[in-house]
């Protein structure tokens, strides 16, 4: 009910006007969207491509994080970024317990890794990316990252 | 669950020192002298006991604090330093927080430079004075529900990130309860470093979770200490206090009691492992949970190739045996090397033959230090076990011992004898348990004879006293003296070998086969 009440009115403001390169692809229900995001400015790593984020959120919402994770399929590669698993999980303290705040919204988030993308110069995964891939069977919400890296 | 343990006896004094980060409590000095069982004692052979201090030199000095004392106390702290700083309570105890509870720090950094400490410890700038309260302000709009209603009341602490009350509610139950957070409870708004204070959550939350948030704050305090621990007992609301540092651990086996009746090590907080030092307890859970069963079964079932010392099991077959690993071919009766054997295949008899005593030799060796870890691993795990069964024979006695109460007439009071004798039972297996374990990473020394001694004539009287559980019920009535004093040189041989084996590694005396650190 907390959470329906607030995602009611995103999606209102959502449905009338977004940033650009931002878009909504689904909305059905209030526990899974899908949104679409593309980097605006000239960055090489990242020109042509269209990225797709599946947002999850708990009844808490917003008191406690969504979960965003880009997910892949033929005309959606995972972007390469040094904070992105290659299995689309994303390292942000924005999305951790400690980094979030009630205040952000789906928007906010589609922003913050905009600009997360734009500013990075690296083709690079995330150390430890394959065994991470690999072996790691949590859920992004139950791992807890150590941000050691406020560079990018 | 046990009054009668007198050597491990609390001093339980109110005006603690628990706060004083700086009072060294040594370990030399502050328990009243025990009185212990030296007076009643049966007699025998005076070792040391004429010339030994009134304080045992394994006891350590600690206090018990239920949660409301350590709540009192620190909120006498706050009460202190809120009239030094001139800070409200709640701003203080947030400050006092950040520093762990160090006084004397957070006031000369207060003093220095109040408005670095006031944003680290996140206050922002010095408190105003108008307490926090719920204002309705026109035009709001609750930047987490997106609820516009002018007529909600609203909240904000000093930082001015305002939200309406059912939000800020949510957020602090979600951080309460879900999370377990109390300390660093922060501004929801986003980047805001703002720390909610006590005043603040009293206004908005109910009493199931600002009873949660002082559980949390307190535990905390506890933890933040390093003199400050949680008896690890199930559902046990206590905790101890005692100086004892990390870096003493060398030297000291600190055993605390808690009010429960539980006794633990206030380094490890493991059960009471006395005499050996946490360091060897360490290594020694690990090695028996590593090697232990494997051990046993290796010893039982294979021998070592007498060439290149492969383990090997033989799971069927002849004696005629090669090694996979070297090719060699061995005598599995003998271990003599196979080309020797002659005619007398398949029929091994020539025991006497050198190659195989050689090889037997070689073997023997390897599996010494096999067999010398069993040997104090199947002692220690003998006496786990048996007072588990001490335990079971004592709580089948106690009910035949209430039916005679019934018969016989005897009182509570006079029954009490076998409650005594099992606790002592329990507490002296327990030691006796961890001396195999020091004595399995013990070098010999001069000082390993008396040790040996120890625990060789406290064996004897354990088991003499858990033999008389065994009698049957109706004999026991008439061993009630003998049952009495047997109970007392149990207790009076512990005390003996943990002086001597405390004594011993406080000055260092002890000689180790493994490093400690």
């Amino acid at each position: 009910m907390f959470a329906s009440k607030r995602l009611g009115k995103e999606l209102s403001k959502l449905q009338q006007n977004l940033p650009p390169g931002i878009t909504l692809v689904e909305a059905e229900n209030f526990s899974e969207w899908t949104m679409d995001i593309r980097v605006v400015d000239e960055n090489p790593l990242y020109a042509g491509e269209i990225y797709r984020l599946k947002f999850s959120f708990s009844t808490s919402y917003p008191i406690e994080p969504p979960e965003v994770v880009f997910t892949q399929d033929d005309a959606h590669p995972i972007p390469w970024h040094p904070h992105i698993y290659s299995n689309g999980i994303i390292c942000l303290d924005l999305l951790d317990r400690q980094g979030w705040s009630p205040v952000h919204n789906v928007e906010s988030i589609c922003i913050s890794l905009q600009s997360m993308l734009t500013s990075n110069t690296k083709k690079e995964r995330p150390p430890g990316d394959e065994d991470f891939v690999r072996y790691n069977k949590q859920r992004p919400r139950d791992i807890s990252f150590v941000f050691h890296d406020n560079q990018v | 669950m046990d009054s009668d343990d007198d050597f491990n006896s609390s001093q339980m004094s109110d005006e603690d020192i628990m706060g004083d980060q700086d009072s060294d409590v040594s370990v030399e000095d502050g328990l009243p002298p025990a009185q212990s069982m030296d007076q009643d004692d049966v007699g025998f052979e005076s070792q040391d006991k004429d010339i030994m201090p009134s304080k045992h030199a394994f006891d350590v000095d600690f206090t018990v604090y239920s949660p409301q004392q350590i709540q009192a106390y620190q909120d006498k702290q706050i009460e202190d330093v809120s009239s030094i700083l001139g800070q409200p309570p709640e701003a203080t105890a947030i400050l006092l927080r950040h520093l762990r509870w160090n006084k004397e720090r957070l006031i000369d950094q207060y003093m220095e430079k109040t408005e670095d400490i006031l944003e680290s410890a996140g206050l922002g700038e010095t408190a105003q004075t108008h307490p926090p309260r719920l204002e309705k302000v026109a035009g709001f709009v609750c930047d987490i529900c997106c609820e516009d209603d002018a007529n909600q009341d609203t909240f904000a602490m000093k930082c001015e990130h305002r939200f309406c009350v059912d939000c800020y509610k949510q957020y602090l139950s979600t951080k309460i309860k879900d999370e377990g957070e109390a300390a660093r409870i922060r501004c929801p708004g986003d980047g805001c470093n703002r720390v909610v204070d006590s005043k603040s959550l009293d206004l908005l939350v109910g009493e199931d979770i600002k009873d949660r948030y002082q559980v949390l704050l307190t535990r905390t305090y506890v933890d933040d200490k390093e003199n400050l621990r949680w008896c690890p007992a199930p559902n046990c609301i206590y905790a101890l206090q005692c100086g004892v540092k990390d870096k003493d651990l060398l030297q000291i086996v600190p055993t605390v009691h808690c009010e429960c009746g539980h006794d633990f090590c206030f380094g490890c907080s493991l059960n009471d492992h006395q005499p050996a030092p946490c360091a060897l307890v360490k290594k020694w859970l690990k090695k028996c949970e590593d090697d232990s069963e494997t051990a046993n079964w290796i010893s039982a079932n294979t021998k070592e190739c007498p060439k290149c010392n492969s383990t090997i099991e033989k799971n069927g077959g002849c004696n005629h045996m090669t090694c996979r690993k070297c090719r060699n071919e061995f005598c599995w009766m003998c271990m003599g090397v196979w080309s020797e054997h002659g005619t007398s295949w398949y029929n091994c008899n020539r025991f006497e033959e050198k190659s195989g005593t050689e090889a037997r030799d070689a073997q023997a060796k390897s599996r010494q230090s096999l067999e010398r870890y069993l040997h104090y691993y199947n002692r220690y795990a003998n006496h786990e076990q048996s007072a588990k069964l001490d335990k079971d024979i004592y709580l089948k006695t106690e009910k035949k011992m209430t039916a005679l109460q019934t018969t016989t007439g005897m009182s509570w009071i006079e029954v009490q004898f076998l409650d005594a004798a099992s606790q002592a039972l329990q507490q002296c297996r327990q030691t006796l348990k961890w001396t195999y374990a020091f004595a399995y990473y013990l070098a010999r020394n001069n000082a390993t004879e008396i040790f040996e001694d120890n625990q060789k004539d406290l064996e004897m009287a354990v088991e003499n006293l858990s033999e008389m559980f065994e009698k049957p019920i109706d004999q026991l009535q008439g061993l009630k003296v003998e049952m009495l004093d047997k109970t007392a040189y149990c207790t009076k041989r512990r005390i003996i070998l943990l002086d001597d084996t405390a004594e011993n590694l406080k000055s260092g005396n002890w000689e180790f086969n493994v490093s400690l650190s």
